[in-house]
């Protein structure tokens, strides 16, 4: 998966630069036909229901992070309003699937996110010429401003949006091809893998052409650009568009997933989550925002059973990944690829021993957190249903004082234990990369 | 007869109500090595900014080959074959140098914003990527992100960024600007070597460059040009020693 997860900084092989050879073709295909098997083994290893509808999940926002990250990381521009062509993709690819339904015409579930990507795409012209005339704080709040126009429309227009339940739909009264009626999710996963592999396979070609790299030179420079010919503005409007189509094809694989689209796949907290996914994942990557996409769609989907503040959660891992680690999970491993292309195993084996010192402690502390926060949630407002609460499946009462000493022990003893551990996390680094550099 | 490769007639730029360009004529024929000198502040700068088209004229014209171009915006000024270099580092500083120099080559060889095919399997975009990086003496640098280059070596980037497309005229912003004496020895010698058989205007400050390089030098003072001649006698202009060497009349 190296090849795939490639820095920022694309690096050409050193000597033959050509890559027509039938080895350059093996070594990229190889990436994509490993993710290809995963994409296909992975139900016969999560075979519970919800496991597949989280799969699902997990790929449509796979193909969202990435369409996002097509704008943020790789070519500068911070939307705060990408949900709105994922959401007006999905209301078209509904609308389309009724009227299919309706009118029996020949058309099969298979290809009902082209309708959603032609959406995104149109969308994204018409919005894209308005918003991507200027870059930075400009186009941001301009983004901003379109996301809660949608937003407010998709309340008034009822026809269209379906007011606050929505537009339904029925996935499996579309033509059947191939015996195919997408009824159980086993097959919704497969439709929605399989379009997801596309995109990828699109999104990673688009860095690799001449477009895809100077969207990473306006995002670098925008003004240096211009003096080389380009036009920064048809630059980012283009990459806008393209990321407009891609994210309605998320939209739409949403729309057959739910069989229902509602006005907040417009609004902005969708828009939040997808800035979230790519940014925790890491922008710097491609395989960055695939990252973010399947953690916080976990995290998303397992949080909220347990907990009702999980949002505050999700909110204090954005601003630890910003605060400790700014180039996401990806830039975290990718730190350590040093270490892996010098195969020094040795060393790496010693540094995971000093990250498993670090982490019991770090475990601990978090420990002490959550119990503070979900106490003091209980407490502030859910006061009226009783004091008494579970945490890890153990029943406390939040309004005594025992549990509060134990989670004051256990968040400044873990923090205090966690401080020992980073000067030993710090040698162990020290090592591996003074090994590393002497190999 | 031909026009010449630049031409400023009257060029005027106000900020405000501050004067900084008052007036410039100047014809700069094609394939001259001109260099523009001048103290602190006389609106070097400014003059190259509003002939690449990143500031617009109050008034007055610029001339490319004897076409009008007063007023288009950088690109299409640099799509009618004119590059420039900048005297605070303008590259693209997360890309390795081999990224710098072939972004700077596409436009020129018409992939302008070809989404549809690879950029890897582009041989002339290779070769010609190669040839820059080649002249401008960072082989072996290629890997290396372009924002962790030594100071010499970014002014070399910036040059091979500048002469990437093949433009036929070149506008160098102090190309020697904070270099020891031996890199700016080696600046002179690649500028000699890269502006061979184009037209080159070059703001520089250090006057052994100038008198090195320059077929015709113009003095630039409080946003005028008070002389433009040939080195020798630039050297010897009673009204440049006062205005710009400083020595009495």
């Amino acid at each position: 998966m190296s090849d795939v997860a490639s820095d920022a900084v694309k690096v050409p092989a050193p000597g033959g630069l050509s890559s027509a050879g039938p080895a350059a073709v093996v070594r990229l295909a190889a990436p994509w036909t490993a993710l290809a098997v995963a994409f296909s083994i992975l139900p016969t290893i999560f075979t519970s229901g919800s496991a597949l509808t989280m799969l699902s999940m997990m790929g449509i926002m796979i193909v969202f992070a990435l369409s996002y990250n097509m704008l943020l990381g790789e070519t500068g521009l911070l939307s705060f309003g990408h949900a709105v062509y994922y959401g007006l993709g999905g209301f078209l690819a509904v609308h389309a699937m009724n009227t299919v339904i309706h009118d029996a015409l020949p058309v099969p579930l298979l290809v009902i996110p082209l309708v959603g990507g032609f959406s995104g795409l149109l969308f994204g012209i018409i919005f894209g010429s308005v918003s991507t005339r200027r870059a930075g704080t400009v186009f941001a709040m301009i983004s901003l401003g379109l996301g809660e126009l949608v937003a407010s429309s998709s309340l008034i227009l009822r026809g269209f949006f379906g007011g606050e339940e929505g537009v339904s739909t029925n996935r499996t009264k579309l033509l059947h091809v191939f015996g195919l009626n997408f009824g159980p999710q086993i097959q919704v996963y497969y439709l929605i893998a399989g379009w997801c592999l596309l995109c990828m396979v699109a999104m990673y070609a688009l860095t690799r052409t001449p477009f895809g790299r100077m969207c990473n030179a306006v995002r670098d420079n925008p003004e240096r650009v211009q003096f080389v010919g380009y036009n920064p503005r048809t630059l980012r409007f283009i990459a806008f568009s393209l990321a407009g189509l891609f994210a309605g094809i998320a939209g739409a694989l949403a729309a057959i997933n739910f069989e229902l689209v509602n006005s907040a796949e417009v609004g902005a907290g969708q828009s939040g989550l997808v800035l979230l996914a790519a940014y925790i994942g890491g922008i710097g990557s491609f395989m960055g925002p695939v990252i973010g996409a399947v953690l916080v769609t976990w995290l998303e989907v397992m949080l909220s059973d347990v907990t009702d503040v999980w949002q505050l959660y999700f909110g204090l891992l954005f601003i630890g990944m910003v605060m400790f680690a700014p180039n996401g999970i990806a830039g975290l491993l990718m730190m350590h690829a040093p270490l892996w292309q010098a195969r020094a195993y040795g060393s790496m084996l010693r540094l995971a021993l000093a990250y498993l010192v670090a982490l019991v402690p770090a475990l601990v502390l978090l420990a002490g957190l959550i119990l503070v926060i979900e106490m003091t949630y209980h407490l502030t407002v859910k006061g009226s249903e009783g004091t008494t609460i579970s945490v890890f499946h153990v029943a406390l009462d939040a309004a005594s004082t025992i549990p509060w000493v134990a989670a004051a022990v256990l968040t400044f003893g873990g923090f205090w234990l966690f401080r020992l551990t980073w000067p030993v996390v710090g040698a162990a680094w020290h090592d591996a990369f003074a090994h590393g550099r002497a190999k | 007869m031909i026009a010449p490769a630049v031409e400023l007639i009257d060029l005027r730029k106000n900020f405000d109500a501050t004067q900084i360009i008052r007036g410039v004529s100047l014809a700069v024929p094609a394939g001259e090595r001109h260099a523009i000198i001048g103290p602190n502040g006389a609106g070097k700068s400014t003059l190259f900014n509003l002939i690449s088209g990143r500031l617009t004229p109050t008034s007055g014209t610029v001339q490319l080959n004897g076409e009008d171009v007063t007023g288009l915006p950088p690109h299409q000024i640099n799509r009618r074959g004119l590059s420039r270099s900048f005297q605070v580092t303008n590259i693209f500083p997360r890309l390795s140098v081999w990224e710098n120099v072939r972004c700077a080559v596409l436009w020129s060889l018409g992939h302008k914003y070809a989404f549809w095919r690879g950029i890897e399997g582009l041989a002339d975009v290779r070769e010609r990527t190669e040839t820059i990086l080649e002249a401008v003496e960072l082989t072996g640098r290629r890997r290396v992100q372009a924002g962790v280059l030594t100071y010499a070596e970014q002014r070399a980037l910036e040059i091979g960024i500048t002469i990437a497309g093949g433009a036929g005229i070149m506008l160098l912003d102090e190309p020697s600007a904070g270099m020891s004496v031996a890199e700016a020895a080696r600046a002179v010698a690649l500028i000699r070597k890269v502006s061979e058989g184009r037209t080159l205007i070059m703001i520089e400050h250090d006057m052994g460059v100038v008198f090195d390089i320059a077929d015709r030098i113009s003095v630039l003072v409080y946003g005028q040009i008070i002389a433009s001649d040939v080195p020798a006698r630039i050297k010897q202009d009673s009204a440049v020693q006062a205005a710009y060497l400083g020595t009495a009349p």
